[in-house]
């Protein structure tokens, strides 16, 4: 071997590859059209590490990847639908779990005997300090607190990142959509 | 090596015998021995030269204001010895709390040369000896040390989480809104900023300009004294290299940290036990998964637990891809540093983005993962997540492997910057503690998956790959063999996982661990990440120290790089391999 024919090798491992990303996107596009490219059907083949030629690029807030069920954003609380009552007790579990504290609880008392009730006056999660580490979710005995999918969040002033209950509550439904897997087990363990 | 000695309570027995003034078991729910404090350096170099403990992993302080465990008031130094193959020999010295004054075990061993500094920066005891006893991670000038107990933090709230202001009636406070110039912030009687100039020599140049003055008459070039960093793309992070240069070579080469430090041990210390998971990955965040294996495995021993199979198999398998990832990387990083920019780094990056979506798929982050759990894992691996993991390992990944090789390893380019450069003799990198693929490139075998197998690393055919010249080319063979030797373990693991359970016992968000002391370790991929706790019996840690293989390995650079030119720092420091993010902690 002479001097330089490695050089040229991975020079001509470059140039495929930079080929090859090109060739794999025109063919996807002729395939399924514009806006087409990264639909769920087509995204299993073209991300799979098996069945994937070159890389693409996803015009972010145009096309978006999907995220798995297990994915942790910042979390939510889950209420009934038909009665719209919140699952949450108020007992305190996620905020005794949180590793950066950025949950505070205030527990509603009956009006009339002022005795502590088992629900939430007041529910605040600071998510400018929440690290999204989802113990809140994975401890929570009632399964009244989830981890959403939610990634996009954003605000001009601190104060507006401290979520209070309003901010906070999401319906059963959607919790059984974005984990449909979870929400099915969940299901069929109440069944037994 | 007295071949008559064997196991560590044996070793206990034997340095009584003869050390029989200075010597004695530590108390109760501690490990190893206590040495009386004027005997340190003497049984030390008993240990390393007659019976073969040649490596000091971890230097740390423990501070006792109070008797606690059968300890009384002191600070307590913590030393932790290992041989090729054994250990630990854990080594407790009572400093006393008016003075504390240790000897320093630098000249025996240099790699306490970094630890004894940071023990001095943080908790105040001083090392008898140290030829540079400098702070390290904080500023000259700071006040105080703030690992002691009675040190409180600005934003002081209270000592442990959980905070009670947070239920049952818990309104939230931004913490900018509790004043940072309240009670914690102290100034000296008639002190103001007008008139401040500092006293000590902030930014350490002292020495180098000394250096700088005493010009070699031989030598034609003046000396100059450059820095390197803190924010140089080289340096990857927030690493600043002190530098005096004859010409274009290296007379001296100081790394300076600490920009990066987020008080990781105090916060440690105030969260809850099962709290420093997340915190964990936030260390070395190239491999997160393998940064809480050290911590789990360290409580799991005070707890006395055992994950089952199946959670053991899980852990090695994340610990493996993590390996996989962090050497993909890490070798990308080197073209980059040697200029071939970044079309290596991007093959890596992409082969690591299959291996973080396998990672979000099992544990919902990508990057800051929080899977590990005390007894086992925090989900199970789908069959869809476990099919990813094995197109991965079985075809994806030594696909790429065989490409790196093919266009990296006899490239003219990347061997004529890398070989015979940065070369690490096998007993200086012993002597300063240096650990992963930088000693094993020296052609010293040791690999804590063998020396002192955890999990079920027992179960599986690997070899320990090992270098022959240290350099930086046999630091990226070594890299690659032990990427091939990952796939291997990886291709077992998936085969055999066996089925069950993947916790043992039930998931407790409060969690009390029994009275002690554990020091966990893992080959991370960086070398031995070991994890130092003290437990009091509460739901807290006493003391949380992290030995990072970063840190550690980084007190070799400036012996490595002598005599070298400049552009080869970038290089050499690429072939260590580190995260900023782990050095400063």
């Amino acid at each position: 071997m002479y001097i330089g024919w490695n050089i040229l090798k991975s020079l001509w491992i470059t140039f495929r590859r930079f080929v090859e990303s090109y060739i794999d996107d025109l063919r996807w596009l002729f395939k399924k059209g514009f806006g087409k490219r990264y639909t769920p059907e087509t995204l299993p083949v073209r991300q799979h590490p098996l069945t994937k030629r070159g890389i693409f690029t996803v015009q972010y807030p145009a096309e978006r990847l999907p995220l798995p069920e297990r994915f942790r954003g910042f979390p939510f609380l889950v209420y009934d639908d038909e009665t719209g009552k919140l699952l949450c007790t108020a007992c305190g579990t996620c905020a005794r779990v949180c590793p950066p504290q950025c949950i505070w609880i205030v527990r509603a008392t009956d009006p009339q005997t002022g005795k502590p009730l088992r629900e939430p006056a007041e529910f605040y999660v600071d998510i400018s300090i929440c690290m999204n580490c989802g113990f809140c979710a994975e401890f929570c005995p009632f399964d009244a607190i989830k981890m959403g999918h939610e990634i996009e969040v954003m605000a001009f002033d601190r104060a507006d990142l401290l979520l209070d209950l309003e901010k906070l509550r999401r319906p059963a439904s959607y919790d059984a959509q974005i984990h449909p897997t979870d929400y099915a087990q969940k299901q069929a363990r109440k069944g037994e | 090596m007295n071949e008559s000695i064997g196991s560590t309570t044996d070793i206990v027995t034997h340095l009584q015998e003869r050390f029989p003034d200075a010597v004695q078991p530590a108390p109760a729910p501690y490990q190893g021995i206590l040495v009386a404090q004027d005997r340190l350096v003497e049984v030390a170099t008993y240990l390393r030269d007659e019976l073969d403990f040649a490596y000091l992993s971890s230097v740390t302080v423990v501070d006792y204001p109070q008797p606690l465990n059968g300890m009384p008031a002191c600070y307590d130094v913590v030393y932790h010895f290992f041989q090729g193959r054994g250990g630990p020999l854990t080594l407790h010295v009572q400093a006393d709390r008016e003075n504390p004054v240790v000897p320093s075990l630098v000249p025996l061993f240099p790699s306490a040369l970094f630890q004894e500094r940071e023990a001095w920066d943080l908790m105040g005891v001083r090392f008898d000896g140290h030829p540079d006893l400098r702070r390290i991670l904080l500023w000259e000038g700071f006040d105080g040390h703030p690992l002691r107990k009675d040190w409180k933090e600005v934003y002081y709230e209270e000592e442990h989480k959980p905070f009670g202001s947070r239920f049952p009636d818990g309104r939230p406070v931004p913490a900018e809104s509790r004043s940072p110039f309240g009670d914690n912030l102290r100034y000296p009687p008639g002190w103001s900023p007008r008139d401040w100039r500092p006293l000590v020599d902030v930014w350490g140049y002292a020495p180098h300009d000394e250096l700088a003055r005493q010009e070699d008459p031989n030598h034609p070039a003046d000396r100059v004294v450059l820095n390197m960093g803190p924010h140089h793309p080289s340096t990857h992070g927030v690493l600043r290299l002190l530098v005096t240069l004859e010409g274009e070579r290296i007379v001296k080469l100081e790394p300076m940290m600490g920009f990066l430090h987020r008080c990781h041990e105090k916060i440690g210390e105030r969260n809850v036990w099962l709290g420093n998971i997340p915190y964990t990955d936030r260390l070395d965040y190239v491999c997160a998964m393998s940064n809480e294996l050290p911590y789990v495995l360290a409580v799991e021993k005070l707890l006395g637990v055992e994950p089952p199979p199946r959670a053991q198999y899980i852990r090695v398998i994340m610990a493996e891809f993590t390996r996989f990832l962090n050497h993909a990387v890490s070798i990308g990083f080197t073209g980059n540093d040697l200029g071939i920019y970044f079309t290596a780094m991007l093959y890596a990056l992409e082969e690591r983005e299959h291996i973080l979506d396998l990672f979000e798929m099992v544990s919902g982050s990508r990057l800051m993962c929080n899977y590990m759990r005390f007894g086992g894992v925090a989900h199970d691996m789908s069959e869809e997540a476990i099919a990813l993991a094995r197109a991965l390992a079985f075809e994806r990944l030594p696909r790429y492997l065989d490409q790196l090789e093919s266009y990296f390893t006899d490239n003219e380019l990347f061997k004529a910057r890398a070989v015979g450069v940065g070369v690490l003799p096998p007993e200086m990198a012993v002597a300063y503690g240096c650990t992963g693929p930088l000693l094993r490139a020296s052609g010293v075998p040791y690999d804590v998956r063998r020396a002192e197998p955890y999990f079920a690393y027992d179960d599986f055919n690997f070899d320990i790959v090992v270098g022959q010249n240290g350099d930086v080319y046999d630091r990226y063979l070594v890299r690659v063999g032990e990427m091939r030797q990952s796939l291997r373990i990886l291709q077992q693991a998936l085969n055999r996982l066996p089925d069950g359970p993947i916790m043992a016992g039930r998931k407790s968000a409060t969690l009390k661990v029994p009275a002690g002391e554990s020091y966990g370790r893992i080959e991370a991929p960086k070398g031995e990440l070991g994890f130092y706790i003290v437990s009091d019996g509460g739901p807290n840690p006493y003391r949380y120290h992290i030995r990072a293989p970063s840190f550690v390995n980084l007190g070799v650079m400036g012996e490595i790089c002598w005599g070298h030119l400049i552009a080869d720092v970038v290089i050499i420091l690429a072939s260590i391999d580190i995260t900023l993010g782990e050095v400063d902690r």
